[in-house]
């Protein structure tokens, strides 16, 4: 059986466990008093033999990433930690920066050390206020312990750290839509090539780094590659997050080696709610295809769920039992897409919009079975055809949702769907049985 | 602009702090239009022109970015933004009923506002705290685990003027304005107020140590 390896969470819960005091009194800052000993080639070197990989969502070798920026120009670079934790189901980053701020500071100096960025930016979603309230304490604390500023601890290396607050849109956890945001625009994707790592911020040199991939580089730089990739499993190194939300006794965070299955992790929590039966659940996120029970014993690592036809994102494994309408789910999904969508290209933005107006004449029974093949016919007009990630995401829970629960739509349409939302809610209630409304007209 | 002279001189000054943050002016925006909504409680036609002036764009190039996202509101806000998440999981969970007997409670729809001026009511977007569903946020503070009956409760107290405590954050929710200020970045002092791990953020730590698993490697 898998065991939990509590790394980054291992001080929450402490008494004040976000102050300066409490993270240095565990060990903190510790690993940048070693890496500013180091070459920063060499811290390079260490996170690329860690076999740390981006766990924002895309898994990219962090590493990697970093070797991409061209050699020092004199000119700035940048580094941009992505903390704008939106993904639906996603709830790591939020309660590391809540508890544990100074992991995070202290990678963006390792990390900024590391890359030769003399000026880097935190981008915090704006809708979490004491988050940025405890960041900001944080970068404040450490200034006045001289881990930021001119010539930090005598290293002759310079770092100014900013906090941002975004204002509210989903897209900006997208790295380039993110850095048009920060340089004060709307928050639209950018065309790439040029990626960040060449022409990012103010079209300088800048790696976007999400706050969790961050957060592990003090203990790589620590403890050594060699203990980081001897935890998880081949190709997918390291502990992480594995959120687990919905239809389980006890839902939360379990940091836990990469490779661990979503069946080790519903036991860990304590079993299904009232022992129902596992429906479906998300990998990582709404972006990534719904998979079912028959998945429940796939090692969640990028390789094993890739090939269960979905991608393993920012492991927020959202379950749902058997009480849930699938269509329900993916109707709200895509409701979510289609307000979140940035307008910049047109199969994302028209597409998100028919596709709720579809999925809601479906779920208020006015829907057709030719709508179902509309549905999938105008999923292919967006997968792959849209200007950045997000299209494609936003139909894997249609997709995926036909594949697996095809009979549950076709119920919808003739009629013969029986799901009371109430019994899977998580309080009681009687379900007000309200005409449905059709606000929407949908043309196939 | 019809700012005063008193606020716009204080204007002035918390604008020249948030620009120098920054390496490039432009960069300013977003904490700007924070500023703006700290003080007229809504991104104002004036606090338009205010950031139009401050970083030497127009008032369109300022609209545009204004209307892209969704913390910025053109109508003047409730003194409380209270947002019930409906998104999948919460909605799900309970989010939905929770939002409509709120919405009913009220009398106001998503991004109304009630007579009182006390509460803007709207339908969230997943708020990443989804190990807490179904979550409701009041002014950018966590609200967990909510139940009609408990989210009726703080819009109570809201509309009554009682002091009101999220579940994890400061020890009580602050007024748009006052938040729509920290959002600017202006530090109000409060970091060290609560504790916000609640049960899910410690539940897989709490194991671990239960059964004496180490991040050995092992």
């Amino acid at each position: 059986m898998t065991e939990l390896t509590p790394v980054l969470s291992a001080t929450w819960g402490a008494e004040h466990s976000w102050r300066l005091e409490t993270y240095t009194s565990a060990g903190g800052y510790g690993a940048l008093t070693k890496a500013l000993a180091m070459d920063p080639g060499d811290i390079i070197q260490a996170v690329k033999d860690s076999g740390l990989r981006g766990r924002g969502g895309a898994g990219f070798p962090t590493g990697m990433k970093w070797g991409f920026l061209p050699p020092e120009d004199g000119l700035p670079r940048y580094l941009v930690v992505n903390a704008d934790e939106s993904e639906p189901g996603t709830c790591k980053d939020i309660p590391t920066m809540l508890n544990s701020p100074h992991v995070l500071i202290e990678g963006t100096i390792i990390t900024s050390y590391a890359i030769g960025s003399n000026h880097a930016f935190i981008y915090v979603r704006g809708e979490v206020v004491h988050v940025y309230r405890r960041v900001m304490n944080a970068v404040a604390e450490a200034y006045k312990a001289g881990h930021l500023g001119k010539n930090i601890h005598g290293s002759g290396f310079d770092l100014d750290v900013t906090v941002h607050a975004g204002a509210g849109a989903y897209i900006c956890g997208e790295e380039t839509a993110l850095l048009d945001s920060l340089e004060g625009r709307r928050g639209q994707p950018r065309l790439k090539p040029p990626f960040p790592a060449v022409a990012g911020l103010y079209a300088r040199p800048t790696v976007v780094n999400n706050v969790e991939s961050i957060a592990s580089v003090p203990s790589i730089v620590d403890r050594g590659a060699e203990w980081f990739s001897s935890m998880g499993s081949e190709k997918s190194k390291g502990m992480a997050f594995f959120s687990l939300t919905g239809h389980v006794e006890r839902p939360g965070q379990y940091e836990a080696p990469l490779g661990i299955t979503l069946r080790e992790l519903i036991d860990m929590a304590g079993g299904m709610r009232h022992g129902n039966k596992l429906k479906f659940w998300t990998p990582g996120g709404s972006s990534t295809p719904i998979l079912t029970d028959e998945h429940l014993d796939t090692p969640l690592d990028y390789e094993a769920i890739g090939a269960a036809g979905s991608m393993l994102g920012t492991r927020a494994l959202q379950v749902f039992d058997e009480t849930t309408s699938a269509v329900r789910a993916i109707t709200r999904w895509m409701e979510f897409y289609k307000h979140e969508s940035c307008g910049k290209c047109t199969p994302c933005r028209e597409g998100t919009f028919w596709l709720t107006a579809i999925l809601k004449r479906i779920e208020s029974g006015n829907g057709t079975r030719q709508d179902l093949d509309q549905l999938l016919d105008t999923c292919q007009s967006i997968a792959g055809r849209s200007f950045c990630a997000f299209g494609d995401g936003a139909v894997s829970c249609v997709v995926s949702g036909l594949k697996y629960f095809r009979e549950e739509f076709e119920a919808y349409v003739d009629g013969t769907a029986d799901f009371d939302p109430s019994a899977a809610a998580l309080f009681d209630y009687t379900t007000v049985t309200d005409t449905p409304e059709v606000t929407e007209e949908a043309h196939a | 602009m019809t700012y005063d002279e008193k606020t716009l001189a204080s204007l002035n000054e918390d604008a020249a702090q948030i620009v120098a943050r920054y390496p490039v002016p432009r960069s300013a925006l977003l904490p700007l239009l924070h500023l703006v909504q700290s003080v007229d409680g809504y991104v104002s036609p004036d606090g338009i022109a205010f950031c139009a002036d401050q970083l030497e764009l127009t008032s369109a190039e300022v609209s545009a970015v204004a209307t892209f996202y969704t913390q910025y509101k053109r109508r003047p806000n409730g003194e409380y933004q209270v947002g019930v998440c409906t998104n999948t999981l919460c909605a799900i969970m309970g989010g939905d009923e929770i939002y409509r007997q709120l919405s009913e409670r009220l009398g106001v729809g998503h991004d109304e506002t009630t007579e009182d001026g006390k509460v803007t009511l709207e339908r969230l977007e997943c708020n990443a705290a989804c190990d807490y569903a179904p979550v409701m946020m009041v002014n950018w503070e966590f609200f967990d685990n909510q139940t009609p009956d408990t989210a009726a409760q703080v819009v109570d107290d809201l509309r009554a003027g009682k002091e009101v405590a999220p579940s994890r954050g400061a020890s009580s929710v602050c007024s748009f304005k006052e938040v729509s200020r920290v959002l600017a970045g202006f530090d109000d002092g409060r970091a060290d107020e609560g504790q916000a791990a609640g049960e899910p953020t410690l539940v897989g730590l709490n194991l671990a140590k239960e059964q004496g698993w180490k991040e050995d490697g092992a």
